[in-house]
Formats: structure tokens, sequence, C-alpha cells
């Protein structure tokens, strides 16, 4: 029973009722707390976690539709279950409470088998709704989750200023080989723990990984009022990190990883691409490319950050950087400016 | 005991849902917080706040409901629907018998939750 137990938050006003109510989910095998109205109940929902609540409606101070009203336009408490039960008069509030948002309507005083019922399938509800959003967010990023829970998801993009940050591991076919697949596998997730942290805590976004390689978006899907000089900052992040992991490394005699990182500002088309039953959050447009080639070219350059025009004009000297003079890229009809971000650490190292 | 005042049927419900000591409990609590109900009702008419007339009325209302207190349920209820009356001396004599209809009503609660 105890893993099955929830915490249910009950609120009336009225003791008998609050008295009697507790005592049927308790019987049910759940956790019970009780608030003595509405503003109590909207305190204790903001303050600690709940998976339902049961709502009177008739309270003083702030009753329960103020309540319903209230948990719809909080975005934490949103998806917050609720069922009213009430002795309230008339059809047309019922209506009212389930048209705020609350999952069901029970008459009071309450027939147990009745509220089993309904307590049950309300607990079941949420449980595949919390278990469906930590799904996605395994496989999106939290932004790109929020995005979808809060506007939904429909193919299509829309136009937006954004840098794009692409990175890779150097010689990782030929560690592959020295590691042996489950070190591999290890070693993998601890890079991309040290890349996801870099990238995230200068608001970017993770949003393709293959293989060693990784894509992340500055500006997408939220805006950021600096993008180039947060994926700029975040990647000199990234080389510190891995720096640091090296250290580690050689104090047991395996060899450094050498990452290459490019990075491309301009207008790209951000949204979902795909079909309605299998999409992905992505990116299109010029920076995208260029940014994929800036990071192949490094390997050519022999330094660890390429940078474009368009990023080194925004980041107006805050970053020491020297020219390498046009290029050309595959795909690219004319030639392009780059630039190496001057890496003042020693993340180069072997 | 006059079985028009408590249902039996609603309060053998009550105590084979959640318990005989349990329902002692729920009685106590009823009887104690009754007064105060009727004190609030009183109050709300003399201050001649409909609100909160209408409130404690459908309080007492749900408690009697959950007992089987029939006729102490439809009283309050009909407080709750109808509201303050424009003639006030129609709520002091429904009052009063209200308040009649709660004493008998816990009277026979308190004897049944010792029975």
């Amino acid at each position: 029973m105890a893993e099955d137990s929830s915490r249910v938050l009950i609120a009336d006003d009225n003791k008998v009722n609050r008295l009697l109510l507790s005592r049927s989910v308790e019987l049910l095998g759940h956790r019970v707390m009780l608030a003595e109205n509405g503003r109590i109940a909207l305190e204790k929902l903001q303050s600690e976690p709940f998976d339902l609540l049961l709502l009177d409606i008739e309270m003083p101070e702030v009753d329960g539709f103020a309540v319903l009203e209230q948990l719809k336009a909080d975005p934490q408490l949103r998806e917050m279950p609720v069922i009213v039960t009430s002795s309230v008069e008339g059809l047309d509030n019922v209506v009212r409470c389930i048209n705020l948002g609350a999952e069901d309507y029970l008459h009071k005083p309450v027939n147990q088998v009745l509220l089993k019922a309904r307590i049950g399938a309300s607990l079941e509800k949420k449980r595949l709704r919390d278990q469906q959003k930590a799904m996605v967010r395994r496989f999106v990023t939290s932004e790109v989750a929020d995005d979808m829970l809060q506007s939904g998801f429909a193919l299509g993009g829309k136009r937006i200023h954004a840098s794009v940050l692409f990175s890779d591991i150097r010689g990782f076919t030929a560690l592959v080989e020295s590691e042996g697949p489950e070190e591999t596998i290890d070693l993998l997730n601890t890079y991309y723990t040290l890349m996801f942290d870099a990238i995230g805590s200068h608001g970017g976004v993770v949003n393709l990984i293959i293989g060693d390689g990784l894509m992340a978006l500055f500006g997408a899907p939220l805006p950021l009022d600096d993008c180039a000089g947060s994926a700029v900052a975040a990647g000199l992040e990234m080389l510190e990190l891995i720096g640091q992991f090296n250290h580690e490394r050689s104090a047991v005699n395996k060899p450094a990883l050498r990452i290459g990182i490019g990075v491309a500002t301009g207008d790209v088309v951000a949204g979902y691409t795909g079909t309605q039953q299998r999409a992905t959050y992505t990116c299109i447009g010029d920076p995208v490319n260029l940014a994929a080639r800036l990071e192949a070219h490094t390997k050519v350059a022999g330094c660890a950050i390429l940078i474009d025009d368009a990023t080194q004009r925004a980041l107006d000297g805050s970053v020491p950087m020297q020219s390498l003079g046009e290029v050309s890229f595959k795909g690219k009809a004319a030639a392009v400016e780059i630039f190496a971000v001057v890496v003042e650490q020693p993340a180069e190292q072997a | 005991m006059d079985e028009s005042v408590i249902d039996r049927a609603v309060y053998a419900e009550l105590r084979a849902t959640t318990g005989a000591e349990f329902v002692a409990e729920l009685v106590d609590t009823f009887v104690e917080e009754g007064p105060g109900m009727l004190a609030e009702l009183r109050a709300a008419r003399a201050e001649g706040n409909a609100e909160r007339f209408r409130r404690a009325a459908h309080s007492l209302k749900s408690n009697g409901r959950t007992f089987g207190a029939v006729k102490l349920t439809a009283l309050a209820r009909e407080f709750e629907l109808k509201g303050l009356d424009a003639d006030s001396t129609r709520d002091v004599a429904g009052l009063a018998a209200l308040e009649a209809e709660y004493a008998r009503a816990a009277a026979e609660l308190k004897a049944l939750r010792n029975g």
C-alpha cells in the first residue's frame, strides 16, 4: 500500500466535513493534508507537492471557484487534478466547476465507493501524464517540452535570430577502437553531461546528438538577448570542462579528448519537422550548414573554435579572436571570412 | 426514539463505511460545532448579511445530510435557497424552528452514538 499512497489535500471550511473526508481518503490508503479555506489551500499547493485536491466550493476568504481560477492561471499548478466535493445547489454551479477545470464533481456526503473510484481514476490519469512528461523530457530539451505543452504541437516553424553550435570529438573512431564499446558509452555519457552543463548554463539547448557530435541552439525555442555571445561563452566553457576531464583521464593513463566547435549566427527557421506521428524540434537555415562546416574545418585550421563573420561582429571585440581569412566551403557559393577564437586555457593539450 | 429526526439507514451506512469509533468522534464534533453555526446564522440575520447567512445555512445543511438529520437538512436548505427574508420576523421564527430541530437531532445523535 505504501507505494500507492498519494498526497491528497482537502480544502473545506467545515470541521465535520474535513474530518469525514479525511477519514474516507485515509481509509483508501492515501496521506491527507487539510486546509480550512481556499487561501490556505493555495498556499499549501504552492509550497509542497500534492497529487490531488479535494475542493469544497462554499468557503470564506477564497472560495472553491476562485481556487479553480487561480490554479488554471498558474503554469505550475494548472494540471493539478481537482475533484470538487460540495453540496452546493444548482446544476449551473457544477457546470461552472467543470468549465474551470475540475476533473469531477461529487455531491456531499460523498459515497465512499464513488470516492474511491474517482480518486483512483484521477490519480491514474495524473500518473500517466507525469510519465508522459518525463518521457518527453528524456527525448527533447525541457524548453521544447514546455513549449510543446504550452502551445501544443504543430508542424512548421518560425523565423528567428539564433546562433547554432556544432561540436564533435576529434579522432573518435580511434578512441572507440582503443577503449571498447562499454567504456566508450561511459565516456560518452560523461562527455555529454559536461557538454550539456556548459551549453545549458549559457541558455543554449542541445537539440541533436549524433554519435560523438552535437548541435545546440542559442535563441530557440526561447529568445536570448545575446545569442552569439552565449554560444561562444558556452564553447569556451566546453573546452574548459574537457580540459578538466582530460586531467582526470591522464591520471589513469587514458588518452585526452579533443573537440572541435563551430558557431554561426543568423536567421533560421525553428520548429517541428517530420510527420504527425514522429517529429523533431530542429532548426533549418544557412547558419546551421555553416556552423557544421566550421566545426569540420577546425581539423584543417588546427584550432578549437571557429566562428563566422556574423558571430564575430555580434561579439564586438569582447572575446579575443583572429581572422583566418576567407574560406570556400562546400555548398556555399561565395567564400566566407572565418575567425578563430583565441583559447587561453590549455584545453588543447595532447 | 423518533425515527423521523435521524434517518437510521444514513446513519448506519456512515458507521459501516467509517467505523463506529470514528462516527462517535464525528458526532461529538458536530455537537460542538453546531451551536457556533446557529449563532453564525443568527448573527448574519441580525447584520442583514445575505452571503454570510447563505453560507452558514449551507454548512448546517451539509452536516445535517451527513448524519441523516432529515428535517434539519430540509430547514437549513430552505434558508440557503431562500436567503434573507424581507420580513426579518419570519426568519427569526424560522431560526427558532431550526434551533429546536438541531437540539432534537443532536440529542438523538448522542443517543445513537452511545447505543
